[in-house]
């Protein structure tokens, strides 16, 4: 049930959108309203989440998770990266962790060869697909400045050459793009057709790579096939950002793909802090990872500890000293 | 409520909120230059009826896609001649047949082409007509 109702979601989605902007004629709720709305539910929703659901959980254990030798004797050679004891250390992991998906590099996969050896192997498809989708994403997200600023810096125009340097039909194909939509069908399938990887997916997690793929989707068709009045879009997208917003014979112009792109973004937007993709921010917040393994030589306090009345054995003896004397036990003091 | 490792966690939500008010905080102050295409060149206003080779929406949409296919027609196939919707035929020539028209181009490729930062190829080839320096 999870992915069909997943993608029915989807599809009611982009239903809203063409009938809102495309039948109803709402483009200035489509266009500016809810856009609007979503940029302010993902900033203040992702603070929320990382401030007060995140922040205010203490750790009450020095957790972090290893997988090398920790610091120990001198002669005993240390896996600084996978056993940090120093903050540099930590940044370090945390950096292959964020930018190269380390965790998801040791990923195995567990077989039962001839009906009694277990035999362990590498399974590295997850860890490539997950790359290449992140990283796409990013170049995407990355590229679409050039319609939110102007006289676009050097840096963003050569991140757009890189992306388009194979010089494929006109307009450019850009390599994120057919690199995002194979990711992400990836990733999905592999959650169809791996039985285990089935058996613990929800409709949450068909939901966030249906949404993606759609909104993927779109803007290839957008780009490459059913064009829309790019410059009219762009015109819209400054209105955004200098809050003021162009005129409703201008946004009419623009067709109804566009809307359906931007409503599905909007609700990625507006999702994105109450789901599972707000793992952007919770990677960095992660204890397993994020915690120096110093623990043998720095005692972690837990934070709710509450001061505990401790009755030494000082405060008994002298409690009972005389009568311990008169039952012939023996005292530390006279 | 006690936030814990609430400097890390603030410098942290400070650099998430600065990249993404980025264009926001860019735009501050910036006049929005929209762009604005000219077609007033000599060759334009001569014409008694004053159309592209297709209609001005599909040209604003789809000019790039029909330029490609033109190169391909011309320079792959050899086919110089292209038959419009209206059943039209035009040379197959961007040097020829584009710019002869739209002589002017920085005041009207350039234009959007600057404002959506899109560094179309076709110079690398072709030689961008003559100008003069306004």
């Amino acid at each position: 049930m999870g992915p069909i109702f997943a993608l029915f979601a989807v599809i009611a989605l982009v239903l809203v959108a063409f009938v809102g902007a495309g039948v109803a004629n709402l483009h200035f709720l489509f266009g500016v309203v809810i856009p609007y709305a979503a940029f302010a539910i993902f900033i203040v929703g992702f603070i929320y989440r990382v401030l007060i659901w995140w922040g205010s959980s203490p750790v009450p254990f020095c957790i972090t998770t290893t997988c090398g030798q920790q610091e120990t004797l001198p002669w005993i050679k240390q896996s600084k990266l996978e056993n940090p004891s120093s903050t540099s250390g930590v940044i370090g992991r945390m950096a292959l962790e964020v930018l190269l998906f380390r965790s998801l590099f040791r990923n195995l996969k567990t077989q039962m060869v001839e009906g009694t050896k277990l035999v362990y192997g590498e399974a590295k498809w997850l860890w490539l697909a997950a790359l290449a989708f992140h990283w796409s994403f990013l170049v995407i997200v990355v590229r679409h400045l050039r319609f939110f600023i102007q006289n676009i810096p050097a840096p963003l125009k050569a991140i757009e050459g890189l992306d388009s340097f194979l010089q494929v039909g006109a307009p450019l194909l850009y390599i994120s793009d057919a690199v995002i939509l194979l990711a992400v069908t990836y990733l999905f399938l592999r959650r169809v057709f791996i039985p285990q990887v089935k058996y613990i997916s929800l409709a949450a997690d068909y939901f966030a790579l249906f949404l993606i793929l759609s909104i993927a989707g779109t803007g290839v068709l957008m780009r490459y096939f059913l064009k829309v009045d790019v410059v009219g879009v762009k015109e819209l997208a400054m209105g955004l950002i200098g809050f003021n917003p162009v005129e409703a014979k201008k946004m009419q112009e623009i067709g109804v793909l566009f809307y359906i792109h931007l409503f599905l973004v909007s609700s990625l937007l507006m999702y994105f802090p109450f789901s599972k993709l707000v793992h952007m921010g919770g990677v960095f917040l992660s204890p397993t990872r994020n915690m120096t393994a110093n623990s043998r030589m720095k005692r972690h306090i837990n934070p709710w500890n509450y001061p505990v009345h401790v009755h030494t054995y000082e405060e008994y003896e002298n409690d009972f000293r005389e009568k311990m004397k008169g039952a012939g036990i023996p005292v530390e003091k006279e | 409520m006690k936030i814990y490792d609430g400097g890390k966690i603030i410098v942290g939500l400070i650099v998430f909120v600065g990249l993404f008010t980025f264009p926001f905080v860019y735009n501050i102050g910036k006049a929005n230059v929209m762009p604005e295409p000219k077609i007033n060149t000599p060759a334009i206003n001569e014409l008694t009826e004053k159309k592209c080779v297709e209609s001005k929406q599909f040209m604003r949409a789809e000019h790039m896609q029909l330029l490609n296919q033109w190169r391909d027609w011309a320079v792959r196939k050899g086919e110089r001649v292209y038959v419009n919707s209206e059943g039209k035929p035009y040379t197959i020539s961007l040097q020829n047949t584009c710019m002869h028209c739209h002589s002017n181009k920085k005041e009207f490729c350039d234009q959007c082409h600057n404002y959506m930062a899109v560094n179309p190829y076709c110079w690398n080839c072709h030689i961008a007509p003559k100008e003069k320096e306004s």
